[in-house]
């Protein structure tokens, strides 16, 4: 399963034809204990680029956007009873939403670990 | 939803855990105070009223079915009530109280008294005009003495707070852009990244895009820039001058030019007029609309959240849009026009809100005035511009400015560059000083500046309040530079509370107290 | 100036210390066009004794409410307010506090705000509230946005009953926002048929009960009627006492409901400043306008309150905020909170009866006249009545006896010939029988040959 990475700290997973979403470790740092999730709904287009979820920390609200456009398949249901699970695994239980890829040469172009790791250590 | 059980919460009546060392949790004039429903009773009121000899109802099928369960007090019980939880809020009348941007200066009491006259208080909007000429009388002297303090023409007093006024301003230059046919193709809002968050959000409501325009090195906008983002796209500018770092931006004359030759209007946000009210009329460097807080600059008293009021000055080219109602003049005699069908050559954008407007805090705002007259306005502005100055140069070498130090205006700006390596934070800094009993400046605003520190101190601060207040920032910086964090991490400890856990405020919110089921002991929203 | 503590010799002393001659030095970046030589072209400051008589002269040329028989309502109420509301508003720490952004040092107007919050969801049968907006018509219009971003959708059906100032607030907002909205004509006899305006792009319809012109309204069915469509119903209450006596909008289905609050514990003061209500249901909380207080603990386990989801908030969302609202209505809701405290649940509901009594004698007191009509077929405390003639010129005549009858429609529906000869009367606890009689007789007089 290739992980890529966007400059807006979020990750993409493909699996097959589709891909997990969700937002990476030094994002959720950045947004501090996260208090709600909103997910898009099942069944919902998305185009790269689109609002799929909105991550609400106590001082800061951000949006998620698809990293690939796609269909939503499944969100990540845990995250309603437990926002603070994208704190504790990011890049893991915390998925946000799975999409089936409708061009999966738009990741094309993305970070992969080792490029996301230089942009960070650029910002730092 | 799942909500917790308050019970658990409650560290109040029915706590056995001792605090303090104290039986009751009680701290000598802190006295800890259950909510109203938990000392209270449904069947407890503290207004007595005859029970009416029945008619024959006239509610049909609409009478109350469900049952009202709300606790009443007797009088003296509220009483209590009341001033337990008053004693637990800081307050302008106790101290320095230095939100910047916000603007806490003194509250005179005349202004209480005034609003409170029954010929004020006791008029209803929709009582025949016939009846109420002084109403009339005293918005006409009020807009007067706001368009010339302002150097306008036209003025909307309606708006209900300044985030209210924006909005009103905004509306009209879109009401003048759709009158022009350019509301389809001006639809870009240009903004200062160091704006105050109503600004975006008062433009994203009304549809346009916002573009931000980055500040200079010494925290000012540049002219060349705002040059190069204009063009027939642009709606407006929307600008704070005095900006929110506290500094005159000294090209604002250049900047409006600019605006007005790409046929753009220039909004100004009136938050820090207080900074230049009697000193420089914001007409004279070339704005289209302003809102004007009365409860910053004319010291209309805050109460906790409001409430405010936000009249609007506009340009001659503006003025044909104002909401209803306006006064017009008619024969010499002031008309005060309440519908559309009445407004003959005007274009009024609409209505934002039900009746005429904030009459309790517009004889409050107009007693401000007229005890300060002219002079007395002029003054004011220069002493709070005195006192920012004074906390500058006082905490200079031990606190850091973003841009340098340099003159600032009402209002002074520091960063948290001062506190690195000492792990404090801008937020532990600020709450080491309630526990020396001030309330902390505005925190991380604005957003352009790291760890923002904005301090404004206000006129009505006096030598002695600001020596002390600089004296103790001095302390605090020394103590934080020194080191441990500890004691600023776990500031404030004399507080009638300790740091709140927001994340689960806002994880598993409780909006409201709900009574404990009589059965089970769990329960569950 | 009494207010402004330096002496000459301070400003000296602080300039020096500054590092600077005059304070014109500090004013150095405003750009010399810009710059004002001397005063502004005003009057010199006064004391606190001119000031208040001048103010004092102003007031006087007004017809208080209580030095008239007073039936004006349309919206604002005159209601008595304990004596202990105005007392404890005015104790400095609530007057002259700040919004509570430091909780550890805001807690008592947090936690009024909490009861407060409490309180307004309680009355109106919803589950939660918001800690307050300016008032009953921009909660209202606010109310229709939040349908909005609710359902995704842009139309908005008004009701002919709904207060015509809240439908031209709610057409301007929604007129510059890209909404849609279609408003049934203003109606007394609320004939119409709300439910066959709902179509699947329709938000939200907004439904007034009691109605502007007093009528009682089934909110059931038109919930019914939303729902079954996607949509949501918003109920308008403008006279929140009427909360005592009527079934509540929330045990009828309503999903938003938007009031004014003004009615208790705040004056007329000719219009504002007043508080709005919106309460909703739980699902909906992150769509709430405005500032919301919520329960937690401190680092030492006790419960306190904070302001809470305030990522919503302008100042952090900026553009994508839910709306721009800031400073809002706190001490108008506090003043309301008192007064909704002492009169707890037992003393509202004397309070309705006593309002709705004193209504139902008037209306049977109008009744009486030739002339005069009464429109309606349930009323709480304020019906409309057809009189023979203009109306505004009947409640004119009246005025200049001391007597403000009522609101004129004419006065809010200027472009409807149809609704000239009719009146809005409203009456409270405060309308003694002895003003009752004073209208009467007058009408009496006036109306057989009007």
């Amino acid at each position: 399963m290739p992980t890529h990475y966007t400059k807006e700290h979020e990750w993409i997973s493909v699996d097959g034809a589709e891909a997990v979403i969700g937002i990476s470790g030094y994002a959720q740092e950045q947004l501090g204990d996260i208090v709600f999730v909103e997910l898009p709904e099942l069944g919902k287009q998305l185009k790269k680029g689109d609002i799929g979820a909105v991550v609400e920390s106590v001082k800061a609200a951000s949006e998620v956007y698809a990293a690939a456009s796609g269909e939503v398949v499944a969100v990540n249901d845990a995250l309603g009873d437990d926002p603070g699970l994208v704190n504790r695994e990011a890049e893991d239980g915390g998925w946000f939403f799975r999409l089936r890829l409708s061009d999966p040469g738009e990741l094309e172009g993305l970070m992969d670990a080792s490029a996301y790791r230089a942009l960070l250590a650029a910002i730092e | 939803m799942l909500v917790t059980d308050h019970s658990d919460a409650t560290a109040s009546v029915d706590d056995s855990k001792p605090d303090g060392g104290t039986f009751t949790g009680n701290r000598g004039l802190h006295i800890e105070e259950p909510l109203l429903f938990e000392v209270g009773q449904v069947d407890s009121t503290g207004v007595d009223l005859p029970e009416p000899e029945p008619t024959g109802s006239r509610l049909g099928a609409h009478a109350r079915r469900t049952p009202l369960e709300l606790a009443g007090l007797s009088e003296p019980e509220a009483l209590r009530h009341y001033v337990r939880l008053s004693k637990q809020n800081y307050a302008i009348d106790m101290g320095v109280y230095p939100l910047g941007s916000c603007t806490m200066k003194h509250n005179p009491r005349l202004s209480e008294k005034v609003a409170r006259l029954p010929g004020f208080a006791d008029i209803h909007p929709l009582q025949p005009l016939s009846t109420v000429p002084g109403a009339i009388e005293l918005m006409q002297e009020l807009a007067a003495w706001l368009m010339a303090m302002t150097g306008m023409p036209a003025i909307a007093l309606s708006p209900k707070a300044g985030a209210h006024g924006e909005l009103c301003g905004m509306m009209a230059i879109r009401a003048a852009l759709i009158s022009r046919g350019e509301d389809v193709t001006r639809t870009t809002v240009l903004a200062p990244e160091s704006a105050h968050g109503t600004n975006p959000a008062t433009a994203a409501f009304l549809g346009y895009k916002v573009e931000a325009i980055p500040a200079r090195d010494n925290g000012t906008v540049d002219p060349a820039v705002v040059r190069e983002k204009l063009g027939p796209h642009v709606a407006t500018i929307m600008l704070t001058n005095p900006n929110t770092c506290g500094l005159f931006e000294p090209d604002i004359v250049e900047i409006a030019d600019a605006v007005h030759e790409a046929g753009a209007y220039f909004y100004c946000d009136g938050a820090n007029l207080n900074a230049i009210l009697g000193k420089v009329r914001p007409g004279d460097f070339g704005i289209d609309a302003m809102h004007i807080n009365l409860h910053k600059t004319l010291a209309t008293p805050h109460g906790g959240g409001g409430p405010g009021a936000g009249p609007v000055v506009l340009s001659e080219s503006l003025a044909p849009f104002a909401p209803l109602p306006f006064i017009r003049q008619e024969g010499g005699k002031p008309i005060l026009v309440e519908a559309e069908s009445d407004a003959v050559d005007d274009k009024p954008l609409g209505r934002l809100g039900a009746f005429h407007g904030q009459m309790g805090m517009w004889v409050r705002a107009l007693a401000y005035l007229l005890s300060h007259g002219a002079d007395g306005a002029r003054e004011a502005s220069e002493n709070a511009v005195l006192n920012a100055n004074y906390v500058r140069v006082g905490l200079a070498d031990v606190m850091s400015q973003p841009f340098g130090d340099r003159i600032c205006m009402h209002e002074v700006l520091f960063d948290d560059a001062f506190l690195d390596g000492s792990g404090v934070s801008t937020l532990d800094f600020a709450k080491a000083m309630i526990d020396e009993g001030y309330h902390p400046m505005t925190m991380y605003f604005p957003l352009v500046v790291h760890g923002a520190l904005l301090v404004e101190p206000t006129e009505s601060e006096s030598r002695a309040e600001l020596d002390q207040f600089i004296a103790t920032l001095r302390d605090l910086a020394a103590r934080a530079k020194a080191g441990p964090a500890d004691a600023f991490k776990a500031a404030p400890t004399t507080a009638p509370r300790r740091r709140l856990d927001e994340t689960q405020a806002a994880r598993r919110p409780v909006l409201r107290w709900r009574p404990k089921p009589a059965t089970e002991p769990n329960n569950e929203a | 100036m009494r207010y402004l503590p330096h002496s000459e010799a301070d400003r000296e002393a602080m300039l020096a210390k500054i590092g600077v001659t005059s304070v014109d030095d500090l004013y150095a970046d405003v750009p010399a066009s810009a710059r004002l030589e001397g005063l502004v072209d005003l009057p010199l400051g006064k004391g606190e004794l001119e000031v208040e008589r001048h103010l004092g002269d102003i007031a006087a040329r007004n017809l208080a409410a209580g030095a008239s028989a007073f039936f004006v309502g349309a919206g604002a109420y005159r209601h008595h307010i304990p004596a202990t509301v105005d007392h404890l508003i005015q104790r400095s720490e609530f007057l002259t506090a700040y919004t509570p952004y430091q909780p550890e040092i805001s807690q008592g107007t947090l936690q009024a705000l909490f009861e407060f919050q409490t309180q307004v969801a309680t009355i109106t049968g919803m589950e939660v509230a918001n800690g307050g907006m300016y008032d009953g018509s921009t909660a209202t219009a606010e109310a229709v946005q939040m349908a909005r971003r609710i359902t995704a959708r842009k139309k908005t059906v008004l009701s002919g009953g709904l207060h015509p100032h809240y439908r031209q607030v709610i057409e301007t907002l929604a007129g510059m926002s890209g909404g849609r909205i279609e408003a049934m004509p203003s109606n007394p006899a609320m004939t119409e048929d709300i439910a066959g305006r709902i179509d699947d792009d329709t938000a939200c319809v907004v439904v007034q009960s009691p109605s502007f012109y007093g009528e009682l309204i089934d909110l059931a069915p038109i919930a019914d009627a939303c729902h079954a469509n996607g949509a949501l119903l918003v109920a308008v209450v403008t006279e929140i006492v009427a909360l005592g006596a009527i079934e509540p909008p929330g045990a009828q289905g309503a999903d938003i409901v938007a009031a004014e609050g003004q009615s208790l514990g705040n004056t007329l003061s000719f219009g504002g400043p007043y508080v709005g209500l919106i309460a909703t249901r739980e699902k909906f909380i992150r769509q709430l306008p405005g500032r919301l207080c919520g329960q937690t603990v401190d680092a030492e386990g006790k419960r306190g309150f904070v302001l809470t989801l305030s990522a919503r908030e302008q100042h952090i969302r900026r553009e994508k905020a839910t709306s721009n609202i800031c400073t809002s209505s706190g001490l108008c809701a506090l003043a309301f909170s008192i007064h909704l405290g002492l009169l707890g649940g037992t003393g509202l509901e004397r309070l309705a009866r006593i309002n709705h009594t004193n209504a139902g004698r008037m209306a049977d007191a109008l009744t009486a006249i030739d002339g005069v009509e009464v429109l309606n077929q349930t009323f709480f405390n304020e019906f409309t009545i057809r009189v023979d003639g203009d109306a505004a010129k009947l409640v004119e005549a009246l005025a200049e006896r001391n007597i403000l009858a009522g609101v004129p429609v004419s006065r809010l529906e200027p472009a409807r010939p149809d609704l000239r000869d009719l009146v809005l009367i409203a009456t409270t606890e405060l309308n003694i029988g002895a003003d009752r009689e004073r209208l009467t007789n007058a009408l009496g007089e006036l109306l057989p040959c009007w």
